[in-house]
């Protein structure tokens, strides 16, 4: 048994070498004045001051952060709300919800894009700069995963909480408001957080339905890795180890949070036995 | 008495969104499928796809390239999930978590740094477009196989592996004949969240060598010839095969926690 875990140590650890080796060697360099992987070079903060100093390159972070933002908010709204009446309806209506709520989970990013692009460009002739079909097009990629996130939490719900609500006099507007949306919170957050990393992580929809002069990050490295502004493509090396840092330190904070959660669980799941 | 609302009302605007933005789009992509430039509805479009080499060997080359990549994926993704899974490693947890953390960068930003070191391995990446689409892939993907591979595989009874070992299965035929069987769900849900991007995620080859021949590059080359026809088209025949694709696999929700990066 116990070479046996030896064993699995070392698989576990050569995949995470893997996953993580490009990241970390770029994350080195990005500390360098060197141009590209390899080159002997010396320690440097300059990519790091062109990062937060390039014009260009603030607007685009920002501009992707408040996008991000926004289809988050807007998701989780309709996302929710999707939820709460799915659930409450009839099994026909129920089945309609969750088909077409899971089109867009299946489909290829770039059909989502391109479909939405025509309807709402081509179709309606909306104008790309008003945002609006960005907003509503990435919006289509994330409220889903607010759905799938919210809805479990409801069956998980004591029903009989809510008819409390309502024998106490509250009225089923301000039930659902007080006693069934703080119940389902987690689910919501959750579902929120999806939505935030789903929209950073897109480029198909962007791509399809945005602005022309306005750029998210992916759609911006994508075009910095055709151009060859050097200095660009080497501050972009520091961006990816800003947001590996950020990403690493909001999942150590979980799974610390998580863990102690655990530890108190079992602590009180002991004293019931004992 | 109680007024008008009930619960069932509160979905009404998602309802309406899914309807304009989800079915409407569809419909419109079909309609657009089915004429030509001038209006003329006809199948053109489809013949001119399956009778032109180019475009039948872009279909077959991804649908290659889609195998190989779900293959990769797969050889890595199971041995890493299930000893994960199966071994007395302590904070199983965060190391999962470390696994599927890739999902939450950006996914060009991790294509840049997988570009930059291949650069120095191999030298030009064009040289070995089909090798090199699937390292790319594979790096993209491989989380995407190793959460539900893992919450399936450790959501497996243990005394089962015990009962098959108490009848006399040695610890290989305990595990392909009881564990590998039992682990299928959740390796049939990793396959469909990487087949298909592994068909239509062509940023990913054009970031590597600024060249691409899958079927999602078709539909940003007719989109930037505004040619609206022909990537109707080419989305309606992915739309099929993603049809094929969730009525072979089940259509299995929890893809869309995975997808979504949820190990909470």
């Amino acid at each position: 048994m116990k070479k046996n875990n030896s064993i699995a140590l070392a698989v576990v650890f050569a995949v995470l070498l893997l996953i993580y080796a490009p990241i970390l060697i770029l994350a080195f360099y990005s500390f360098t004045d060197a141009s590209s992987i390899g080159e002997s070079a010396h320690f440097s903060l300059q990519n790091y001051i062109t990062l937060f100093t390039t014009e260009e390159l603030a607007e685009m972070i920002k501009g992707t952060v408040l996008l991000a933002l926004a289809v988050a908010i807007l998701s989780t709204i309709l996302g929710t709300l999707g939820a709460m009446g799915a659930f409450y309806s009839k099994p026909g209506a129920l089945r309609a919800y969750r088909v077409m709520n899971q089109i867009p989970v299946v489909n290829a990013d770039v059909v989502t894009g391109f479909s939405i692009c025509i309807l709402l460009v081509v179709v309606f002739g909306i104008n790309k700069d008003t945002f609006f079909p960005l907003v509503a097009g990435q919006t289509v990629l994330c409220a889903p995963f607010v759905f799938l996130s919210v809805y479990p939490k409801l069956g998980q719900m004591d029903p009989s909480i809510y008819e409390a609500a309502l024998d106490l006099g509250a009225s089923p507007a301000t039930a659902v408001r007080k006693v069934v949306i703080p119940q389902i919170m987690p689910g919501i957050v959750s579902g929120f957080v999806m939505a935030v990393t789903l929209s950073l992580d897109d480029y198909f929809v962007a791509t399809y339905t945005k602005p022309a002069a306005f750029d998210t990050i992916s759609t911006y490295v994508v075009n910095a890795t055709r151009g060859s502004r050097t200095e660009i493509k080497t501050a972009l090396w520091a961006l990816s180890t800003v947001i590996f840092l950020i990403v690493l330190c909001i999942c150590l904070g979980m799974n610390r949070k998580r863990s102690a959660k655990e530890n108190t669980k079992v602590r009180k799941d002991r004293r019931v036995s004992a | 008495m109680k007024g008008t609302f009930q619960r069932k009302y509160l979905g009404i605007p998602y309802a309406l969104y899914l309807l304009v933005f989800v079915i409407l789009p569809l419909i419109v992509i079909v309609y657009y499928a089915f004429t030509d430039a001038s209006g003329r509805p006809g199948i053109g479009n489809f013949i001119n796809f399956f009778t032109d080499p180019n475009t039948m060997g872009t279909l077959v080359y991804s649908l290659v390239l889609a195998f190989v990549t779900t293959c990769v994926c797969l050889l890595i993704a199971y041995p890493a999930a299930y000893f994960l899974a199966a071994s007395r490693i302590r904070s199983k947890s965060a190391i999962l978590m470390l696994m599927v953390m890739p999902m939450w960068i950006n996914f060009t930003l991790r294509i840049t740094a997988l570009k930059e070191i291949l650069t120095v391995v191999e030298g030009n990446l064009a040289f070995h477009p089909f090798v090199n689409s699937v390292i790319g892939m594979t790096y993209d993907f491989l989380p995407f196989m190793i959460l539900p591979i893992y919450n399936q595989i450790s959501r497996i009874d243990k005394s089962l592996i015990e009962a098959a070992a108490d009848l006399g299965a040695d610890p290989r035929q305990a595990f392909l004949r009881v564990l590998l069987p039992l682990s299928m769900p959740g390796v049939i849900s990793g396959v469909s969240m990487v087949f298909l991007p592994a068909m239509t995620n062509y940023v990913v080859l054009d970031m590597l060598y600024n060249s691409t021949y899958i079927m999602g590059s078709l539909i940003g080359s007719y989109f930037s010839a505004y040619d609206w026809h022909g990537g109707s088209m080419i989305s309606l025949i992915l739309l099929v095969i993603i049809c094929l694709f969730t009525l072979l696999a089940g259509n299995d929700e929890n893809e869309g926690t995975a997808r979504g990066g949820s190990v909470l």
